[in-house]
């Protein structure tokens, strides 16, 4: 039995994460019956479907609008393509690039049985796995060779808009000591029904997502991990409209962690809560599949909603993203399960609450490696005192054992980071995890005391707000409002017209190879 | 590095406050003293240190001292630097735009609002275009507001509504109209590039083609954002850092009944 160093009752951890569960297979049941146009991309991708037409349009969104048209997407783009490849001996890529010519209707193929199909389609389901497995082996030796930073992992942020820049920055960051360089994303992508293409150089408030640009990234950051003797993991963001579409890219060019919550799109982004739900079931399947650590987005409530409050409402909602992950095969081990330092500093011992929340998330999720946001709700261009504010944030992280530490920039709500916020940062953190590397193991609670209380309250009420969403559902909490002070109805939201609920033929094999080859 | 510390020599400077001449104030009247930090793109050595003085001499500071440097990365060095500001500005002839109201309380401004307009307000806000950030739409606007300053959602008198993030102008605008707004809030977090600019403008254009803009009052709010630059762009009112929901209530308010007595 684990013990709690803040008097934790583990049968009641027990406890929430079984009504957590419940909750996770009510959603779950919903999402085996229906496809969308992002998951249909995503096999078109795993398919070796690439590259864009004369108007830039993306192939595989060729393939799926085409099919969508026709009123023919519920059986799947397998099943049609794996007909296309047995009556004309064509590629996919071949095939979608005819469609995209308009030189061949895929509606009008002969249809055949499902072996044959699956016999169609095997070389190429087998030469993306083999792939992606060869990627996860790479970072595996890659690991095993050079070695990597210790817990918590430095987490920082390019966002030049200009991939080329952003690699001068991440290299930087890694040289003095980051671990993970997160690629933030061009203002507005996660509303994109489509992946562009191609190297890019322009973008708001970030770089956009493509696969030429994670490529270019992990060849850069391959090269400075050799450098430094470390290996520096990539991380982007598979959220919003092309969740899978972005997993099964990440996992083509070796990401390593990846931005992945259905919460955060409905109530930040307000996606439609049913395609989002579909969607991210196989993009964890498949970020589960490449060894990719998740992240999940948490934190996002407490810039909302009160920190102090809801820090019940984040734990519900690690909870219940934890049983959504093991249901898609993704391991404990791979989830970055979100939460976040963001009390009002003016708050009396808001940082006996901190470390208290800091420490129960620890013992209640123990082998995961937590990401631990930082402030900025307020952040309030007093640089001088945001740097203290990050300075004890760092001090709960390596108290508490965290795994994933997104640096605080004291310039937060400013700008994007310059290159010496980043060193700041950085300094500051390794300072702090240096000078109090075993403070943890080294201290205790007190008995009865305000942390020990607070957790256990935390608990109680996270406890509670599962009870209500399992009696409700998901998708009524989330009408509702139960998350973050934010509604959003069932059937709003963006995306909702891209899910299709799945026909008799309909075929992805993925879903299970990926999920019983990582057991493997 | 040091020189200044345990300084025994007189300060030869003239130590009167003179508003029509002021600086930055260190520890003494006039010393112009302001820390400054930069990067170079050079390698750390001498010459890059050489290169950080004289560029603080071009700015415009006397005894420029670099207190600290480091090499970022290959080929960036980072600067902490000190001097004494040459230039003054006269504080005298300056006049700054500004919201003209009077800071009421949520109390009173409800109070002000049922004596004087004897209806709700009904106040649509978002953060409109791309701009993905909703912190200061809802700190505005939510009940809960910030920093104990209580959001429009919990006025009495106003009708709050938040559409949320990346809102475009046109599902902005329809809703206005469809809820009859009497005041819009536009939130603007996200200023790289000046999309901000593009996309206020852009509203204001849509506003006036749809007859609408002087039919509400139209207000703007961010961090980056001063009065000045929302009265160029076409808008009553600008709202920037340290701003709270009680500012903007108060201001739209008595905005609303000035209006009206205009009208009278």
């Amino acid at each position: 039995m684990q013990e709690s160093k803040l008097g934790l009752d583990f049968s009641k951890v027990a406890q929430a994460k079984n009504v957590a569960k419940n909750i996770a297979a009510s959603v779950q049941s919903f999402v085996d019956g229906f496809t969308t146009v992002a998951v249909e991309r995503t096999l078109c991708r795993l398919m070796g479907i690439d590259g864009i037409d004369s108007n830039e349009v993306p192939l595989p969104n060729i393939v799926v609008d085409d099919l969508k048209a026709k009123g023919i997407l519920n059986q799947g783009v397998l099943y049609y393509l794996g007909n296309a490849i047995i009556e004309t001996g064509f590629t996919p890529q071949q095939i979608a690039e005819k469609i995209a010519a308009q030189s061949f209707d895929i509606s009008k193929v002969k249809l055949h049985g499902s072996d044959e199909i699956n016999k169609a389609l095997q070389p190429y389901i087998d030469e993306s796995i083999a792939r992606i497995s060869a990627n996860r082996k790479r970072r595996e030796e890659y690991i095993a060779r050079i070695g990597e930073g210790p817990k918590p992992y430095i987490y920082v942020i390019v966002a030049t808009g200009n991939i080329y820049e952003d690699v001068v920055q991440a290299q930087a960051a890694a040289r003095q000591g980051a671990d993970i360089i997160a690629v933030i994303r061009t203002t507005g992508q996660s509303l994109l029904d489509y992946v562009p293409f191609g190297a890019t150089t322009e973008g708001f408030g970030g770089t956009f997502a493509t696969q030429e640009n994670f490529r270019i990234m992990r060849t850069a950051l391959n090269e400075v991990g050799e450098e430094v003797g470390r290996y520096i993991r990539l991380c982007n963001y598979c959220s919003g409209l092309c969740m899978p579409e972005i997993a099964v890219m990440g996992a083509l060019e070796g990401l390593d962690v990846m931005l992945n919550d259905a919460l955060y799109g409905i109530l930040f982004r307000d996606i439609n809560m049913q395609r989002t739900m579909v969607d991210q079931y196989f993009s964890r399947i498949i970020n589960g599949f490449a060894g990719v650590i998740i992240n999940t987005g948490e934190d996002n409530y407490l810039t909302t909603a009160d920190a102090y409050e809801e820090a019940r409402t984040v734990l519900a909602s690690d909870l219940i993203n934890e049983q959504l992950a093991l249901l898609a095969g993704l391991p404990e081990e791979q989830m970055g399960l979100g939460h976040a330092f963001e009390m009002d500093p003016e708050l009396e011992n808001g940082f006996l609450y901190e470390l208290a929340q800091a420490q129960m998330t620890r013992e209640i999720f123990p082998k995961a490696p937590l990401k631990y946001m930082p402030p900025t709700k307020f952040m309030t261009g007093n640089i001088f005192r945001g740097h203290i504010q990050d300075a004890l944030f760092n001090t709960i992280s390596i108290w508490t054992g965290q795994g994933i530490q997104l640096l605080g920039m004291m310039t937060e709500a400013i700008h994007t980071p310059f290159m010496s916020d980043r060193f700041l940062a950085i300094e500051n953190a390794k300072y702090i995890f240096n000078n109090m590397k075993l403070l943890g193991s080294d201290v205790e609670f007190k008995k009865d005391g305000i942390m020990q209380k607070r957790a256990q309250h935390v608990l109680d009420q996270a406890l509670e707000i599962l009870q209500r969403i399992e009696k409700e559902g998901l998708f009524s909490a989330l009408e509702k409002g139960m998350f973050g002070d934010v509604k959003r109805p069932k059937n709003g939201g963006k995306g909702l017209s891209g899910v299709t609920e799945k026909g008799t033929n309909y075929m992805n094999p993925f879903i299970e190879l990926m999920k019983e080859r990582r057991t493997k | 590095m040091s020189g200044g510390l345990y300084s025994m020599s007189k300060n030869d400077f003239d130590q009167t406050l003179d508003l029509k001449k002021i600086k930055p104030y260190g520890d003494t009247m006039n010393d112009g003293k302001t820390q400054i930090s930069f990067t170079l793109p050079v390698p750390c050595n001498d010459e890059s240190i050489e290169a950080a003085k004289q560029l603080l001499k071009k700015m415009g500071f006397e005894n420029p001292q670099v207190v600290f440097y480091k090499e970022l990365t290959k080929g960036f060095t980072f600067f902490n630097c000190y001097g004494n500001c040459t230039h003054t500005v006269d504080f005298t002839s300056i006049h700054v735009q500004k919201v003209e109201s009077n800071v009421m309380s949520m109390e009173e401004t409800d109070a002000f609002i049922k004596e004087h307009i004897g209806r709700k307000l009904i106040v649509v806000g978002a953060s409109t275009g791309t701009d993905a950030h909703t912190v200061g739409i809802d700190a505005i606007m939510n009940m809960k507001g910030y920093a104990g300053h209580y959001g429009l959602e919990r006025y009495e008198m106003i009708e709050a509504l938040n559409m949320g993030s990346q809102v475009p102008n046109e599902e902005f605008i329809a809703k206005a109209i469809e809820l009859n707004a009497d005041v819009l809030l536009v939130s603007q977090t996200v200023t790289q590039k000046d999309v901000h600019i593009k996309n206020m403008t852009e509203l204001v254009e849509m506003l006036e083609a749809e007859g609408l803009r002087h039919k509400v009052i139209l207000v703007c709010g961010g961090p980056r954002i001063s009065h000045e630059l929302a009265k160029e762009l076409g808008y009553d009112a600008g709202f920037s850092m340290n701003s709270y929901a009680d500012d903007v209530a108060s201001y739209i308010a008595e905005e609303m009944v000035r209006r009206k007595n205009e009208k009278e």
